[in-house]
């Protein structure tokens, strides 16, 4: 475990986690690897786990009534899959599908709440973290939805 | 190279010795241009021409590429009055040229760094013939990165170009759109979030921006976020324009003409503006 407390120490989501909360979220931790077209997350599906993608890139699918699955953003590498674990449910609001072969760390959900309850020190920092990723993907989510390379003087006849 | 200084005021006439349509339905096309008479007035990436139509109007459009043979290439949207028209002419038809105006891209600057290039739809096009500039000099370059979003994957522009730059592997080439349908395969989201995953090393790092206003502004927010400092970021400005030369202030912005000072600011110039509506 040792060993993966040293992969993620190397992640830019760590950066400032202590050498003890590094070990003690490794304890939580496994490398999972997915091969193209798999599914890591499925809508609906049990948020059981929170996973940091490490290498390869990830959709996030929403199903739309006549539209059938519907990309809306595509993650790589450093980018943590998703935060439906944080907050009841737990349930995944769409489905995340490898686009390519990808490796992720995944942290097993209930553990990771409960560490984090039990030590608030990591359950902040931890938080916090999620709070910045959440935030800058409102941010690029309200961007998203802007329509900013329409016509300046609205649709064309 | 003729002795007697040009009127910058007078357009020269130039040939459209071809249109191609970049997009379906030809909402955008690309102009091929040779003067008629004389030599071609060779600009600098990032400068851009008035385009002028007789009995029409004239537009500043940015020089998309230049073509090797003495020609010149303009990539233009039909957005109203005078784009609508020019997007019905043909090959072989006239249309009068006043330029190169304006700053460049610091493509000499940019030489020994990392080159950062984020363009937003149309905004790929005055970014192009810095794209050319850079790969044909690669050797002057560290790593080179072209990120690119736009609105669908039918709205991607220069496909056939983009295909051989993501062949190459000298150039990191993303595309990212805004909305797909189930059968893209490529990146989905906005194009901040390219700048986000890094791979370049910001502090020695020049990022050339271009695109809608608001598109710039949060690439801006990105690109500091990672760490690239605000006079290594350049950004193409846009607003309405009459003399191109100074005269008239219709494309005053703050203290600056955007035709004369402008159109390429490094952003430390901007930052104090930027942020003001009703500019
Ligand atoms: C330095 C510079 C370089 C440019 N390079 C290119 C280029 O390479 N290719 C290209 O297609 N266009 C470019 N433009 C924009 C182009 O000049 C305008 O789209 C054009 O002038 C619109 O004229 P129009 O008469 O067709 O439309 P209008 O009838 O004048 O305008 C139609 C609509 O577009 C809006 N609009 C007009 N101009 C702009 C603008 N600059 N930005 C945002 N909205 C605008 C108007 O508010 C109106 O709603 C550039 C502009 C500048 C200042
Ligand atoms: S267009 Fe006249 S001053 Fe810039």
């Amino acid at each position: 475990m040792d060993d993966l407390a040293q992969v993620f120490a190397e992640e830019p989501f760590f950066s400032g986690f202590s050498d003890a909360q590094l070990r003690r979220l490794a304890g939580l931790a496994r490398p999972e690897v997915y091969q193209n077209g798999r599914y890591l997350i499925r809508q609906n599906g049990s948020a059981d786990r929170f996973m940091l993608i490490t290498t390869g890139h990830v959709v996030l699918k929403a199903f739309v009534p006549q539209r059938g699955m519907v990309p809306l953003e595509t993650l790589g590498p450093g980018d943590p899959l998703g935060w439906s674990w944080l907050a009841p449910p737990y349930k995944w609001h769409y489905d995340g599908r490898a686009l390519e072969r990808t490796e992720v760390i995944a942290f097993e959900a209930e553990g990771l709440r409960q560490a984090m309850e039990q030590d608030h020190e990591l359950g902040y920092r931890l938080q916090k973290r999620m709070i910045e990723v959440i935030a800058h993907r409102l941010q690029a989510a309200r961007l998203q939805s802007l329509d900013l390379y329409g016509n300046p003087a609205g649709d064309l006849p | 190279m003729s002795a007697r200084p040009r009127d910058p005021m007078l357009p020269r006439s130039y040939r459209i010795e071809s249109v191609e349509s970049e997009l379906p339905g030809g909402e955008v096309f690309s102009w091929t241009l040779r003067p008629r008479g004389g030599e071609l007035e060779v600009g600098q990436p990032g400068q851009f021409n008035m385009l002028y139509q007789l009995g029409i109007g004239e537009v500043p459009i940015s020089i998309s590429a230049l073509g090797e043979d003495g020609t010149l290439i303009h990539t233009i949207r039909d957005v109203g009055g005078v784009t609508r028209n020019m997007a019905a002419l043909s090959a072989g038809e006239e249309i009068g040229v006043r330029g190169p105006f304006g700053t460049a891209w610091p493509v000499a600057a940019a030489e020994g760094h990392d080159v950062l290039l984020v363009a937003g739809g149309i905004g790929l096009a005055p970014l192009r013939p810095v794209i050319h500039h850079v790969l044909a000099n690669r050797e002057r370059y560290r790593r080179i990165f072209l990120l690119y979003g736009t609105r669908q994957p039918a709205d991607i522009l220069f496909r056939k170009e983009l295909e051989r730059w993501r062949g190459r592997f000298d150039i990191d080439v993303a595309v990212t759109v805004d909305r797909a349908d189930a059968s893209w395969r490529g990146d989905v989201g906005v194009v901040t979030r390219l700048i986000e995953r890094g791979g370049f090393d910001p502090r020695n790092s020049i990022a050339m921006v271009c695109g809608p206003e608001v598109m710039m502004r949060f690439a801006v927010m990105s690109l500091e976020r990672r760490g690239v400092p605000a006079r290594q970021i350049y950004l193409s400005m846009e607003r309405n324009m009459q003399c191109a030369v100074g005269y008239c202030g219709h494309c005053q912005y703050g203290g600056h003409f955007i035709c004369k000072d402008g159109p390429v600011f490094p952003y430390d110039r901007l930052e104090p503006l930027f942020d003001v509506r009703e500019l």
